[in-house]
């Protein structure tokens, strides 16, 4: 996978992961094709289109649209499914996860996406796995922060 | 708001956020951002010192104000400094900023790098993922030179707990991706093909992936994943849908995984071993059964996941395309989702099918669902369906159904979304030349073409069609009379105007017979069309006319009438103006035969490979032509178009090559025929055909003449660039001339002196070296009487010299006198050690005749000598620190010169290195010592030299710390004694 964006229906762009090196300004111009192509497209229509040499991915999930580009030889179909399995990840993570999660806990989409994606590739299919991952990391903030807490204490 | 109650709530940032959320306009936004960039500037300015949670949300606020889309040019350190933080939360920010903005300030890279590195030797494996993960992200050329060696030990260590091991597997995918140079094979690779045995199946689908990418490289390194991917597919496809626990998805068990080891088993041909080759098989014929069993679940998800895989298997049957009962299978699955509810379905069935066209196993097949397909292309809502579709019918067209799929493109075409009209004009213009049976077809599609979407009909493919009219006398008849009727037309496109133009002034004749298109009619048709035309077209209707002249003289009258016209002769464009008095002076002037040759039928055109084949090409990319491409399908195509003898044709008309698209190996170009009897230049360039090149200076004639022929190639091309540029490019300058080396040698040990001398030139060089600087003076002296012209001397770095040494030229005057001399200066830097001197390259025309002349440049290696003095102790010692076999370089030789010992020292001394006495306890012998200074590095340098009078022999020994420039230094000094 080449990059995943993440954008609402007015436009608004939520989340952006790239998985290939682009400058800032490439990376603007192609959200901004992308997010005005995808969103002139009608509810009923196919889930993948072809642009530039890539394939467009993408799927709309009430009010946030998840799009991804893959590679000529990538698999359509899986990526239908590894958008769905990301957006099931932040489902169980929030709890019903919606729009506003993502706006006000962006660092934490990032994560859960670091967990379950790497390098453009599938890192980790489970979703227990990937939670646990998470959750980890949060019961050792909470350790560390109390760890540190002691210490000022003994300070 | 969000329902997280775990973690920390940053509560300045989520107020933040509300804020922006809240404003009511961009600018009300922008002026919140940046009262805020403001606010975090002064705070991490400020002199006191942050704690580290407010640094986190300062970083996090910066973070989401990037997102927002604005530049973000501070925080960088403070990201930093959060790395080595010892809570988790503050270190995953900063890796977060990091890894979103990447800077390359060398030096925070050198901090971040450090930080990595110390949590990937933390044996955490949460810090140690989270390192892997921004060297992931980040993925840069930097990160892979400090950690792609580290990452293979971390992943195939065999206490690295599995999360480590998946993202230490994807992290080196990504390295190896941006720079595979840094990712070093070695013993690892065959750890990690086992790691598709692993227990854990998260590290075998990320392992998988990794695994692809360098098997592409190195396949045979990797062959002994092929069993291992297929055992673990095997286990996979047949396990029931609720054994692979939580890597089921929706009943299907390990759908990402079985992509993966699919893709991955594409990189090669079909399994050798029959065990695996058969256990394969199975999978696949297990996956194909699969398909036709009921629904586990009703959900999308369920069948996507399933599809995938079937897809997936269904690519690979196409790549090993051997098993021509799967390929038909895979096609009649296939065919069942031509007509899926699934709009997503129907797309890939259609993308994957247009593949299957291609293996002759299953191209009847495919056929077999023509009507299917034609109706997606009538019925689908999307345009990207229907441009599959579209696709499809272009792959699966042969000799049998091309009249229809034709007839449906042209159809389509009428109502076809404008962003595909093109495409579509192209691929029916291909297929209709293809396979034509007889061209009157192909002329009518082509007219047909410009009828319906003649907007969309590129230069490509009128020009196409006149070629093949031109070469075919068989169609030319035919083709007057449908273009004439074409035009009668009320609105015609000017498209149409222009192909009718052309044919017309060609074979008009052929249809002159007819009262209904006598010479007259055609003409008032042509030109009642000439108004609206723009300037390319009415140019080409000029030159009808005079062509008219000749076929019709009784049209003669008229012509002249309208050629003489103040619109015409007067005409504000310059080409049309000049085309009419020319046409008119040659009218009234030349005698009818002279006429008649000189506007002689157009010669057959060579053939060449269809211009609207490679437009396709570059329109899809490659592999778009695929389906006409490759001559290996389609096994049914001796046909018309392909080997076999075209049609007869007459003398006048040499025999065109049958393939037209250039498909096949083309017979050589038939010359065309010179005029016989036609002593005249002007008729020499009119009758040569379009591949002729005038060989004169532009005159007006040759300018327009080249114009008359549309050439496949812009027909401006002749008019725009008559003659090939008249300044090669460096790259094409010629080799050293043979005594190059000979006179290198002699600049060895010396900077001054006469570099070259013929009966022309006089080459002197005087220069002078310091540390890894140079300047050279060269001296061009014109020994003859008469001036040089376009006089230029330039430098050329061969290979990898560039690099090398860095040589600037000062231009000189390109005119040198008679007698005269020019200086040329040249600064040279030495970047790194270098083998090859560079080129110097003179060129000047000398009456008239172009020199050329190419040198070696009196730069090498030992220029950039240092003498460096020392103690015959420090000698020594530094002679044994240099005793590596490759730091030294031996050669005994045969003594060139007479063998006097000042001479030797002072070839020595002009070698640029200090003369040690006192070290060696023979005194007979020379020893020196000195540094090259190069920007990159130094290069200390020992030298040894023992001359044996008795033999008339030397031993030369150099010890450096470079093994290369040790080789090249004895080789340079040898060749002086």
């Amino acid at each position: 996978m080449q990059f995943m964006l993440l954008f609402s229906r007015q436009g608004k762009l939520r989340l952006q992961k790239w998985y290939v090196p682009l400058s800032d300004k490439e990376k603007k111009k192609i959200t901004r094709e992308l997010v005005q192509t995808v969103l002139a497209r009608k509810p009923k229509m196919c889930s993948f289109l072809e642009w530039r040499d890539l394939k467009i991915v993408y799927k709309r999930y009430a009010s946030l649209y998840f799009c991804c580009a893959i590679e000529d030889q990538d698999n359509e179909l899986i990526t239908l499914e590894i958008i769905h399995r990301y957006v099931e990840l932040l489902d169980k993570y929030f709890g019903s996860v919606c729009e506003l999660d993502i706006i006000f806990n962006f660092e934490k989409a990032y994560f859960i996406l670091d967990e379950f994606l790497l390098g453009g590739e599938v890192q980790e299919t489970s979703k227990k796995n990937v939670l646990k991952a998470i959750e980890q990391a949060d019961l050792l903030q909470e350790k560390t922060e109390y760890v540190s807490q002691q210490e000022v204490l003994w300070v | 708001m969000p329902a997280v109650s775990k973690g920390d709530g940053m509560r300045g940032l989520a107020v933040f956020i509300s804020d922006i959320r809240n404003c009511k306009s961009k600018e009300a936004e922008i002026k919140r951002i940046n009262k805020e960039l403001a606010n975090i500037r002064s705070k991490f300015k400020g002199d006191k010192a942050l704690d580290g949670y407010s640094k986190k949300k300062y970083v996090c606020k910066l973070l989401f104000i990037f997102l927002l889309g604005h530049d973000i040019d501070f925080g960088h350190m403070e990201a930093v400094n959060l790395l080595s933080s010892n809570k988790y939360t503050e270190k995953q920010i900063g890796y977060l900023f990091i890894s979103v903005l990447v800077n390359s300030n060398s030096e925070l890279i050198r901090l971040i790098n450090n930080a990595i590195k110390n949590d990937l030797a933390s044996r955490n494996p949460t810090f140690m993922c989270l390192a892997l993960h921004c060297i992931a992200n980040v993925g840069s050329r930097e990160m892979g030179e400090a950690f792609a060696a580290d990452i293979p030990r971390i992943l195939v260590a065999g206490d690295s707990m599995d999360s480590v091991k998946q993202s230490a597997a994807l992290c080196l995918l990504r390295l190896y991706k941006a720079s595979p140079d840094l990712v070093p094979m070695g013993e690892w690779t065959a750890r990690v093909v086992h790691l598709l045995n692993d227990q854990h199946m998260g590290v075998v689908t990320a392992a998988v992936s990794l695994i692809t990418c360098l098997c592409k490289k190195n396949p045979d390194d990797f062959k002994t994943c092929i069993s291992l991917a297929v055992s673990r597919l095997s286990r996979i496809v047949s396990s029931a849908s609720t054994d692979l626990q939580d890597y089921t998805y929706y009943f299907v068990p390990a759908p990402w995984l079985s992509v993966k080891l699919l893709r991955l088993l594409q990189c090669y041909p079909p399994p050798e071993d029959a065990a695996v080759k058969g256990r394969l098989v199975e999978c696949l014929e297990t996956v194909l059964n699969k398909a036709q069993e009921p629904p586990k679940s009703k959900k999308v998800q369920h069948s996507n996941a399933k599809n995938a895989i079937l897809f997936e298997t269904i690519s690979l049957i196409i790549h090993y395309d051997s098993e021509p009962n799967l390929l038909v299978r895979a096609c009649n699955q296939l065919g069942q989702f031509l007509q899926h509810r699934e709009t997503n379905l129907r797309y890939l069935a259609l993308e994957s099918m247009c593949t299957l066209a291609s293996s002759e196993f299953s191209h009847e097949a495919v056929k077999t669902h023509i009507d299917t397909v034609i109706n997606a292309l009538k019925t689908e809502r999307d345009v990207s369906v229907r441009q599959r579709a579209a696709d499809l019918l272009y792959a699966m067209c042969d000799r049998s159904n091309a009249k229809q799929i034709v007839s449906e493109m042209l159809r389509y075409l009428e109502t076809a979304d404008y962003a595909i009209r093109e495409e579509i004009v192209l691929k029916v213009a291909i297929l209709a030349e293809k396979y034509a049976v007889d061209y009157s077809w192909y002329v009518d599609t082509i007219l047909n073409l410009i009828r319906i979407a003649g907007d969309y009909v590129s230069e490509e493919v009128w020009y196409r069609v006149l070629q093949i009219v031109t070469n075919r006398d068989d169609v030319q008849g035919y083709a007057a009379k449908t273009v004439f009727e074409a035009l009668q037309a009320p609105a015609c496109h000017e498209n149409m105007v222009k192909v009718g133009g052309y044919i017309l002034g060609e074979f008009g004749n052929l249809i002159a017979g007819d009262p209904r298109s006598s010479p007259p009619v055609q003409f008032s048709l042509l030109h009642s069309k000439f108004h609206l035309c723009s300037v390319a077209t009415r140019a080409l209707l000029l030159s009808t006319y005079i062509k008219f002249i000749n076929l019709f003289p009784e049209t003669k009258a008229t012509i002249q009438g309208v050629l003489r016209a103040g619109s015409q002769l007067r005409n504000a464009d310059v080409e049309l103006q000049q085309r009419a008095v020319e046409y008119l002076t040659l009218s009234s002037v030349a005698s009818t035969d002279v006429l008649a040759t000189v506007l002689e039928e157009m010669p057959p055109f060579p053939e060449r490979e269809s211009s609207i084949l490679a437009k396709l090409k570059r329109k899809k990319g490659p592999g778009a032509g695929s389906a006409l491409d490759d001559g290996r399908r389609d096994p049914s195509s001796n046909d018309i178009n392909g080997g076999v003898e075209p049609t007869p044709s007459t003398v006048s008309t040499p025999s065109p090559s049958a393939d037209l698209l250039g498909l096949r190996a083309a017979p050589p170009p038939v010359a065309p025929q010179a005029p016989s009897g036609a002593g005249n230049l002007l008729v020499d360039v009119f009758s040569d055909g379009p591949a002729a090149q005038p060989s004169l200076g532009p005159t007006p004639e040759e300018a327009f003449l080249s114009e008359l022929e549309p050439t496949p190639e812009s027909p401006m091309a002749l008019l725009a660039d008559p003659a090939p540029a008249a300044d090669p490019g460096p790259e094409d300058i010629g080799p050293p001339i043979p005594e190059a080396d000979e006179l290198l040698n002699k600049f060895v040990c010396k900077n001054n002196g006469v570099l070259f001398e013929n009966q022309l030139l006089q080459i002197g060089v005087k220069s002078e070296f310091r540390q890894n600087l140079g300047r050279m003076y060269l001296f061009y002296g014109n020994k003859t009487s008469v001036q040089f012209q376009s006089f230029s001397p330039s430098v050329v770095h061969p290979g990898d010299l560039q690099t090398q040494l860095a040589v600037q030229t000062k231009r000189v005057a390109a005119q040198v006198d008679g007698g005269a001399q020019v200086q040329q200066v040249l600064n040279i830097e030495c970047l790194r050690d270098f083998l090859m001197p560079p080129l110097l390259s003179v060129r000047f025309r000398y009456g008239g005749a172009p020199q050329s002349l190419t040198l070696k440049l009196p730069v090498t290696i030992n220029k950039f000598f240092q003498p460096t003095e020392m103690a015959a102790q420090d000698f020594f010692q530094r002679w044994k620190q240099l005793s590596l076999p490759q730091q030294e370089a031996q050669k005994i030789f045969k003594a060139n010169h007479p063998m006097d010992a000042e001479v030797t020292k002072a070839k020595l001394l002009g070698f640029g290195s200090a003369l040690l006495d006192n070290v060696d306890p023979n005194p007979e012998n020379f020893v020196g010592a000195g540094i090259i200074q190069t920007k990159a590095l130094q290069v200390g340098c020992l030298l040894r030299l023992e001359p044996n009078a008795q033999a008339q022999m030397y031993r030369l020994t150099l010890r450096t710390s470079k093994e290369p420039v040790s080789r090249h230094l004895c080789e340079l000094l040898a060749q002086q004694f």
